[in-house]
């Protein structure tokens, strides 16, 4: 009878409310007296680490053993192999092969997972706009799966059931012309579709103005062209913010960029405070119905989808996104001191529960 | 007899045989293709002290169970886990976790294993734990007197005004104490059921409640058993400290394991409640020997008995905790509160065929009914 007396005590105010008859001072007067007496701020915890920080998960993922490392993941652009047709239209093949792997999602956790080409994200597919583009997808995975694209393209090619859905063993080439230019993705479209894309079958596919059909803005086409001598000022990184439902209780456990919980936080992002920084910033976040990221000390500008060559927000600190919304950020430290500068989704939850990150600016 | 040797024998190799062919054949093996490892954790308890929480975990799988990540609160927390490795069946280990929590306020904790699998345990109200210093010991014995001594004093303080009533009044007061006991049995069989929920497995929690009261209840009926049916007060009063003692020891481990978690709301109504719920015990303890000369060092022993116990309860249920051991206590007080109801029973028994038909039937029964009455309608009080 006792036990369960206690046990349904389980609301504060209760609680409270039976603190003012309480007996037990003596008890309880470690912590209650010396709180109402003494002008110290009401805390008990006197532990080092409430200065230090200890949010954080715990030990180091073995990136060699998972296939890939989020910081080759920033920069790893997937261009193909390129060829070009009597007309002269340039040609550029992909392939890409779907297959189940277990990968370590946080520090000790292991996750089933569907990638694409055994990492997740997926390869940073990169074209140029007005290019004619082959991906040859090859499914070795155990289920349906497909690459569905946000483009501009034909229904044939759209990667849903009938149009590029592909059985375990087959495979398919889809077939489009890149455009519109701008920061995409590509995702598999088998249903169970959460389930499909949550598991790992997502990547960034990232066109680039062609700067022959930007004479207004030949510049600014050039900075994004992958390769130009403009282009090559800019320190460019993808970061796809994602998250994992260890428990299938349709609800995240783990959340990040680019699938490692915390992992730019404690190995920060080196950042040449010369040289401007481009941001490929995309989310696929499963089960909640926004992502956002912001930065410290700093503002950029943002463009929505990247489809334009001219910012659709300027100079703000945060930008919010819903699944498979993506930008482009650009930002500058030119006149930063060189220090530690913090990124994470602007919703703290997420934010400790992995999407926290650090630029390291020299 | 060589013949009944070799059967034996027999026996023994078809044993094994029969397991060689099991291992080798694997009849389950089409049922577990592929399965991720079956784990499971069990949290003991979570202690609050200036260095954040301390969490002590169970392995309640034969898989052992490796704590990846801990979530406070929703956030991934530093920890470090005492001894390191994975936590084997019904092995234990200490999670330091230096999380800065706020006083009275609610706390929610998370175990992400290695396979993602989830393990969740709330502090409903945090504050600090108490540690065994002299002054908490006083304070947790102040509660056990409370519970304990002071209700059991009162009710054998009617003693002198009980001496007064005839043998049928008598007889009344004796089935009284059955409802009593019948009363305090289910609610410490029920108490050892509850807390069978947050033990390992393996221990088979409710087997185990319930094995340990029959054991218990055919052990000390054996033993009283030799003697005759008991026409000594003295010697059923005895009987009767002892299971009271038992129950309020049980009260006490409740009491002692909820204050210092953090789920306790004791305040002095609520022990009040307490000390009039259990005033009937010393009632029920003095039953037998009314019409018996006693001495004072008697009562003062039946008095420790029974309300003794209830201190070391506390102490012990706010500094140890092994939900297992505490329901097999349970188990063990159960057991011996039916014993205590038989030999009462049986005294009852030898005063129908003394009175003979002067024997009210009636009494008993309305002492009976009464006893579970009282009980009842002052535990509702307490929950009120």
């Amino acid at each position: 009878m006792i036990s369960k007396l206690f046990r349904n005590v389980t609301n504060r105010r209760s609680f409270l409310g039976a603190g003012a008859l309480l007996p037990l001072t003596p008890f309880l007067s470690s912590t209650n007296t010396s709180a109402n007496n003494s002008p110290e701020p009401n805390s008990i915890y006197k532990s080092p680490h409430a200065h230090a920080g200890g949010m954080t998960t715990v030990g180091n993922v073995n990136h060699l053993r998972n296939g890939f490392d989020p910081h080759s993941l920033l920069t790893d652009w997937e261009v193909g192999t390129v060829s070009q047709d009597s007309a002269g239209k340039i040609i550029r093949k992909f392939e890409i092969i779907a297959v189940d792997i277990e990968i370590e999602i946080a520090p000790g956790v292991f996750f089933a997972a569907w990638t694409y080409n055994g990492r997740v994200p997926g390869p940073t597919i990169r074209a140029t706009e007005g290019e004619l583009l082959q991906i040859k997808f090859i499914n070795k995975g155990s289920h349906p799966h497909s690459m569905h694209f946000h483009g501009i393209h034909s229904a044939k090619m759209d990667g849903i059931a009938g149009a590029g859905l592909v059985d375990p063993g087959e495979e398919f080439v889809y077939e489009f012309t890149a455009e519109p230019f701008g920061c995409h993705l590509y995702h598999c479209h088998a249903e169970p579709l959460k389930r499909h894309i949550h598991k790992g079958l997502y990547g960034a596919f990232i066109i680039d103005p062609d700067p022959k059909l930007h004479s207004q803005n030949t510049t600014i086409a050039l900075s994004r062209q992958l390769g130009t001598d403009e282009n090559k000022k800019w320190q460019e990184l993808v970061m796809v913010m994602n998250a994992f439902d260890t428990n299938f209780d349709d609800k995240n456990e783990i959340y990040a960029v680019n699938t490692i919980a915390h992992e730019y936080s404690k190995r920060p992002i080196k950042i040449d405070k010369q040289r401007p920084v481009r941001i490929y910033l995309i989310n696929v976040t499963e089960f909640d119905p926004i992502n956002s990221f912001h930065i410290h000390g700093n503002f950029f500008d943002y463009f929505d989808h990247g489809t334009t060559l001219t910012p659709t927000l300027n100079k703000v600190d945060t930008v919010m996104q819903c699944q498979a919304q993506r930008g482009i950020l650009e930002m500058s430290f030119s006149n930063h001191d060189s220090g530690h500068y913090m990124f994470h989704a602007h919703q703290s939850e997420f934010a400790e529960l992995g999407w926290m990150s650090m630029f390291e600016v020299v | 007899m060589i013949y009944n040797r070799i059967a034996f024998v027999v026996v023994l190799v078809m044993l094994g045989l029969i397991s060689v062919a099991i291992y080798v054949f694997n009849p389950l093996d089409n049922f577990d293709n592929n399965l991720p490892p079956e784990e499971s954790l069990i949290i003991e308890r979570v202690t609050s002290s200036p260095d954040g929480f301390i969490a002590y975990v169970r392995g309640n799988h034969r898989q052992p169970i490796k704590i990846s990540q801990i979530q406070v609160d929703g956030a991934f927390w530093d920890f470090q886990q005492i001894p390191d490795g994975p936590i084997n069946q019904l092995a234990t280990a200490k999670l330091l976790i230096p999380y800065p929590w706020i006083q009275n306020e609610t706390h929610h904790l998370l175990f992400l294993s290695s396979t993602g699998a989830t393990y969740n345990y709330t502090i409903d109200v945090a504050y600090m734990t108490p540690s065994p210093n002299n002054k908490t010991l006083f304070s947790l014995a102040l509660i056990g007197i409370c519970v304990g001594l002071i209700p059991i004093t009162l009710g054998m303080l009617s003693l002198p005004l009980l001496r007064y009533l005839g043998d049928n009044s008598i007889v009344f007061f004796m089935s009284l104490t059955i409802g009593l006991l019948g009363f305090l049995f289910l609610d410490t069989l029920e108490e050892g059921l509850e807390l069978t929920k947050t033990s390992a497995n393996a221990f088979q929690g409710n087997l185990s409640v319930l094995l340990a009261s029959v054991l218990t209840f055919l052990g000390i009926l054996t033993i009283s058993w030799r003697s005759k049916p008991s026409t000594n007060g003295i010697v059923l009063a005895t009987w009767l400290a002892i299971g009271i003692g038992l129950h309020n020891f049980g009260e006490g481990l409740s009491i002692g394991t909820a204050l210092s978690l953090g789920n306790a709301a004791l305040g002095s109504m609520l022990l009040i409640g307490f000390a009039m719920h259990n005033l009937t015990e010393g009632v029920a303890i003095i039953a037998p020997i009314l019409k018996r000369k006693i001495t004072f060092a008697m009562l003062l022993g039946w008095l420790c008995l029974a309300g003794l116990p209830a201190i070391a309860g506390t102490w012990i249920g706010a500094f140890t905790f092994a939900p297992h051991w505490n329901a097999l206590f349970f188990g063990v007080a159960a057991g011996a509160i039916a014993q205590v109801i038989i030999e009462v029973g049986r005294s009852i028994w030898v005063m129908r065929s003394t009175l003979g038909d002067k024997f009210i039937v009636s009494n008993a029964f309305a002492g009976f009914g009464m006893g579970i009455l009282v009980m009842y309608a002052t535990a509702f009080l307490i929950q009120v």
